[in-house]
């Protein structure tokens, strides 16, 4: 391919004649401006629910009145069939691993999490989405899909309305959830054996 | 497809650079417009009004660019349309751009995707903290490896299938003179090596971040007859998309993707891509996504994609099915552009313009574009002859 030439309307433009008191300053080529932007989340009904709850470590879901999927975090809505999903369930605080990824970037504003970490899509029991959780307490070489995780939660005094409140999800040594049942995989599983609909 | 048929009638991209401090965002967007205009002969006062895309805006933190690049793409008093589908973006906005002429509610139509990767920091813009989640999300790399680890799982590919496609873009890179990462001396084994960042992702396997800008010139009928250059007719566009996160989503082959391609398959009447398409320009800024791909768009089927890869199926130089001969994502990433360069390339190599990653003989091509947690899609076919 040839480098199509720019038209001369391009070229090198006009000459731009500066006043005489800066013609002899250096030329600002770039201007670095950081910038930021800081904002007061309120949660949803849902949110405010799930956080309560978590703070003492109990995990709340929403369950879809349309076919029964159980959402984690709840968002007071089944956003695939647009209606209010209002009942929450307890779920337990152990699952699996539906896939994960072994990073070695550190990440700024986390200089508590030494690298390589491993962040996974944690599956609870019970649950038919997962969500992102930091998996620790075996070598990152030995986290596989399926691995059955517990949580370990930050000690009954530093416990907050936060994400944050498990520091971390170990293995607890279970026989692990075979490939083809982990994570999403679950629920089409789940769908034919109740002679559900088509969960894709 | 309905409508006004549509023809591509010129092309134009900047040089990729990780740096192109030269100029600001709005030389950048007209040195790639004024390309285009001059590849199909027209000036700016045929153009009836511009469509431009680039991914969020807090990338650069400058809000709503397009209100004043409006200035240097010559679309004072005129219309102009911005589009937003975070990395697929510049699919999607040519296809809107398709949907003017198409629509019969403009002749000719400016269509442009950008961005500044050099103003920004695309990594961390993308791993902003979230009131639900805990924030160990390094950036696009960590989002996408899991779903690589489970194709990788699932269709048993040997391991350094990502690192065949990675050495293979960065080769065809050394024929685009507009490509970023022009690695003359890299080896193979200087990609297997390189350090992991997001296992399974070595550094090696991933997207670089550039500056640039690409621009198409799309025309209505008569426009593409009166040319003076070869055009490219489009044969079929298709837009799905779906939620990143729900019950029995196969992250691996999205539904979305699924559809997406039969239906562009469709308009264009091809029943078996693999040997009706000459030349894919498919959204590959992680290796194993080209796979992936293959498999999601009929090329290959399910856990087969990797062995194309294995054989060189998808190498310019013998495959049957080139994909991505400019260098592809893996070699240029200026990600609000990204998606148009490959909607562009496609057109190039129909037009028989590709220069020296050109596919002799190619006839009808695919470009392909994904955003988002893999869950948005843009496709187009387009042939060196008429719908």
């Amino acid at each position: 391919m040839t480098d199509t030439p720019l038209p001369d309307e391009v070229g090198e433009g006009p000459p731009i004649h500066l006043p005489p008191s800066i013609s002899d300053v250096e030329p600002v080529l770039s201007v670095r401006t950081p910038i930021r932007l800081e904002y007061d989340f309120i949660p949803s009904a849902a949110a405010q629910q799930y956080l309560r709850a978590y703070a003492s470590k109990r995990i709340l879901g929403n369950r879809s009145p349309v076919d029964g999927a159980v959402f984690v975090p709840p968002r007071g809505v089944d956003p695939r069939n647009g209606v209010v999903a209002a009942e929450m369930v307890d779920l337990v605080d152990r699952g699996h691993v539906g896939s994960f990824c072994v990073t070695h970037l550190p990440i700024p504003g986390r200089k508590d999490l030494p690298v390589p970490y491993v962040s996974a899509w944690i599956h609870l029991d019970g649950a038919d989405i997962g969500f992102l959780g930091l998996v620790a307490g075996c070598a990152a070489a030995d986290v596989r899909i399926g691995m059955r995780v517990r949580a370990v939660w930050k000690p009954d005094a530093e416990l907050g309305a936060t994400a944050e409140n498990v520091l971390h999800w170990e293995p607890t040594g279970e026989p692990d959830v075979p490939v083809a049942e982990a994570g999403n995989r679950a629920w089409a599983l789940k769908q034919a054996a109740t002679g559900g609909g088509d969960g894709a | 497809m309905g409508g006004e048929r549509t023809a591509v009638l010129g092309v134009g991209q900047t040089h990729y650079r990780s740096t192109r401090g030269d100029v600001s965002m709005a030389g950048l967007v007209r040195e790639a417009a004024m390309r285009a205009l001059a590849d199909a002969g027209l000036g700016w006062s045929d153009i009836d009004a511009v469509v431009i895309g680039k991914a969020p805006d807090f990338f650069e933190g400058l809000m709503m660019p397009e209100l004043y690049l409006a200035d240097a793409l010559g679309c004072v008093g005129k219309p102009i349309l911005r589009v937003h589908t975070a990395g697929s973006v510049g699919g999607s906005t040519a296809l809107v751009a398709t949907s003017l002429i198409q629509g019969r509610i403009h002749r000719r139509v400016l269509t442009l995707g950008f961005e500044k990767q050099s103003e920004s920091n695309a990594t961390w813009a993308l791993s902003l903290p979230q009131p639900f989640s805990v924030s160990i999300n390094a950036g696009a790399g960590g989002y996408f490896s899991p779903i690589m680890r489970q194709y990788m799982v699932r269709s048993g590919a040997p391991e350094l299938v990502g690192c065949m496609v990675a050495f293979k873009d960065r080769q065809h890179a050394l024929s685009n003179p507009y490509a970023h990462l022009r690695q003359h001396d890299l080896t193979f084994d200087q990609v297997v090596e390189a350090p992991m960042l997001w296992d399974p992702i070595r550094f090696s396997e991933t997207c670089p971040s550039s500056d640039g800008a690409c621009a198409m010139v799309l025309g209505d009928e008569a426009a593409g007859d009166a040319s003076p250059r070869p055009v490219a007719w489009v044969h079929g566009t298709a837009m799905r998309s779906e939620a990143n996160n729900f019950p029995g989503r196969d992250e691996v082959n999205p539904q979305a993707s699924r559809d997406c391609a039969a239906d562009v398959f469709r308009q264009a009447g091809i029943s078996d891509p693999r040997r009706e398409i000459d030349v894919v320009e498919m959204y590959v800024p992680f290796s194993w996504f080209e796979p992936i791909w293959l498999e999601s768009l009929g090329f290959a089927e399910r856990d087969r994609g990797w062995r194309m890869v294995e054989e060189g199926a998808t190498r310019l130089d013998g495959g049957d099915l080139p994909v991505n001969c400019s260098g592809g994502v893996l070699s240029s990433n200026p990600i609000g552009a990204s998606g148009m360069i490959r909607f562009a390339e496609a057109s190039l190599q129909v037009r028989g313009l590709a220069g020296d990653h050109q596919v002799d003989g190619a006839r009808m091509a695919l470009g392909h574009a994904y955003g988002g947690g893999a869950q948005y899609f843009a496709m187009w076919v387009v042939g060196a002859d008429k719908p």
